[in-house]
């Protein structure tokens, strides 16, 4: 029936092609754009093959301290990925029973997802400045040396930035979860627990291997939406900026190919990070048989 | 109450963790911008007040009916055409993908694969995705080079980067996966034996399409349409680079007022929009229960 090759299903196949060369024809063609000789412009042609560019970016030229901005945004990556994958996968475990709030929490991470980046920034934001004004309400009150001397604020990119990405990262990974369990065959969970087990070796043993490819999922997910995570942080990541951010402020200010070459790099570290993912869920689908 | 005890580590603390981010980086957070919606402000910082000036200040004008539209309602009319192009072209072109996907891919090992390949671009950067549309649509870019050899035109043409039509390519192009993934989710889910038992009866491809598949996908449109219409609503970014910082938006309104720390006027912003975004949810959460998707 649906599959019969007849002329609808060659149109699908074209425009499944047509849509595909959208997604990546762009992005394919600033990579191709940032090997322009030196005296290359933002647009074809090309003058010239070179990796000139990337020399550029390299010695820091004329664009803002990249390498710290680059280097910032892969810890504080790392960062969320390791704490997503965690609380969404013991949230995960136990949301697999109601309990008191369940339906709270659910609506909190649908609503997380949908929520205006730019709210979400913005609360963020005032409820550190509050945090803030009491912290040297606290110190000009008790007379706290090292508040009155030290203290600057508390906004900064491992607490509010880092929370502020956290509720973005967070609902796909209880997501997922969901998912996961809601395919998830019991019986061996309860063979495990008749046979003796307990509840923590039952999950060591026998869930923890079982969801493991999707942790995987979990954890690409966390990086790498961090990574590139820009709305939601925007108000939130004090003094130093991440990669999106400086990139943001560069789209308006840089004339030259070099932001393309930024654009292959980081390109190529999203790339590395969802084929390394990938591969390791094979890995771990082919090592279960 | 005993029973309850004997319950106890319950598996349900388990969620403390995830719950904890949610109430300090959320629920405090919104709650804090609708209180701080009401306060006073001066050049330095907030103070405390309950007063409506901020609210009465984003309509200002906006009920004299003489003088033209007021800039918030211009900025919300904009959005809200925003919303529904893209809406309309992510709809059509994540439903025929999805299609493709759902029914004509027998394989599974090869729905995956285009299935990935449709979700690897989610997972790397935005603002990238952004510009690399400069070298394709800018004044010397590869279409008007195309356009002008071809003897089309005879001028290189400006609509094409920095303006309303780049914004709705960049959303469609950056958020046609949101509605990829719900609809396919829902074609997968249906019985097959439904398709094949209308063709039985003489139901032809379009007939199908419309009187089965379509309405068997409802829930998948509608979540798809509900994340796609808010990320639009509250954009600021995509607006911004690709309108070239010419063309308002409600989120920029929002991070302009921030940028100059009008913190409680962004607060009242804030609350409209969210208000807004919630009520255009609730009308379509009324047509599908969400939980029963995953």
């Amino acid at each position: 029936m649906l599959n019969k090759k007849n002329k609808t299903y060659y149109f699908c196949v074209f425009f499944f092609c047509l849509f595909v060369l959208f997604l990546y024809g762009p992005t394919f063609t600033i990579v191709l754009l940032s090997f322009q000789g030196p005296d290359g412009g933002l647009t074809f042609p090309l003058n010239g093959v070179s990796t000139y560019w990337f020399e550029e970016l390299w010695r820091g030229g004329s664009v803002v301290d990249i390498g710290s901005a680059f280097k910032r945004s892969i810890i504080l990556g790392v960062i969320v990925m390791v704490l997503t994958v965690l609380l969404s996968v013991s949230a995960g475990l136990a949301f697999r029973k109601k309990f008191w709030g369940s339906d709270t929490i659910f609506f909190a991470t649908v609503a997380s997802l949908i929520v205006p980046s730019i709210v979400l920034s913005l609360g963020v934001a005032l409820q550190f400045r509050l945090l803030d004004d009491f912290t040297k309400w606290l110190g000009s009150t008790f007379d706290i040396n090292y508040i009155n001397e030290f203290f600057q604020t508390t906004l900064g990119m491992f607490t509010s930035g880092l929370g502020a990405q956290l509720t973005w990262t967070l609902p796909f990974g209880l997501l997922i979860m969901f998912a996961v369990f809601n395919r998830f065959d019991k019986s061996y969970e309860e063979a495990a627990r008749d046979l003796g087990a307990t509840p923590w070796k039952t999950f060591k043993e026998v869930v923890f291997p079982l969801i493991a490819p999707s942790i995987i999922g979990i954890a690409l997910f966390g990086f790498t939406l961090s990574y590139d995570e820009l709305a939601r942080s925007s108000q939130v990541m004090g003094a130093g900026n991440t990669l999106p951010l400086e990139l943001k402020g560069l789209t308006t200010t840089v004339t030259t190919p070099v932001i393309y070459a930024l654009g292959t790099v980081t390109t190529f570290v999203s790339f590395s990070v969802i084929g390394i993912s990938i591969a390791c869920y094979i890995w771990l689908k082919r090592k279960k048989g | 109450m005993m029973k309850f005890l004997k319950l106890k580590p319950s598996v349900g603390l388990l969620s403390i963790p995830y719950s904890l981010i949610f109430i300090f980086f959320f629920f405090i957070p919104l709650v804090l911008t609708f209180i701080i919606s009401f306060w006073d402000y001066n050049e330095y910082s907030i103070i405390p007040d309950f007063i409506f000036e901020n609210y009465s200040y984003i309509f200002k004008d906006c009920l004299n009916f003489q003088k033209d539209m007021c800039v918030t309602f211009k900025t919300y009319l904009s959005t809200f055409i925003f919303c529904f192009i893209t809406w309309f072209f992510t709809l059509i072109i994540g439903f025929f993908v999805a299609y493709f996907l759902a029914f004509y891919v027998n394989s599974i090992t090869w729905q995956i694969v285009l299935f990935l390949l449709c979700t690897i671009p989610f997972w790397t950067s935005n603002v990238i995705r952004m510009i690399s549309w400069i070298p394709l649509l800018g004044r010397n870019g590869l279409v008007n080079d195309f356009l002008l050899s071809t003897g089309i035109v005879d001028a290189p043409q400006e609509w094409l980067l920095y303006s309303g039509f780049s914004i709705v390519l960049a959303f469609v192009h950056l958020y046609t996966l949101f509605m990829i993934v719900p609809i396919f989710n829902s074609m997968m889910r249906i019985d097959k034996s439904i398709i094949e038992a209308a063709y039985d009866n003489g139901a032809n491809g379009l007939q199908i399409l419309w009187n089965v598949i379509i309405p068997l996908c409802k829930p998948g449109i509608v979540i798809g349409s509900i994340f796609v219409i808010t990320v639009v609503m509250g954009d600021f970014i995509t607006i911004g680079i690709m309108g070239g910082q010419q063309i308002p938006s409600i989120g920029k309104i929002i991070y302009v007022e921030m940028s100059y720390l009008q913190l409680p006027a962004a607060a009242a912003n804030a609350v409209i929009l969210l208000a807004l975004t919630l009520l255009i949810i609730w009308i379509m959460t009324k047509m599908i229960d969400i939980r029963k998707e995953l």
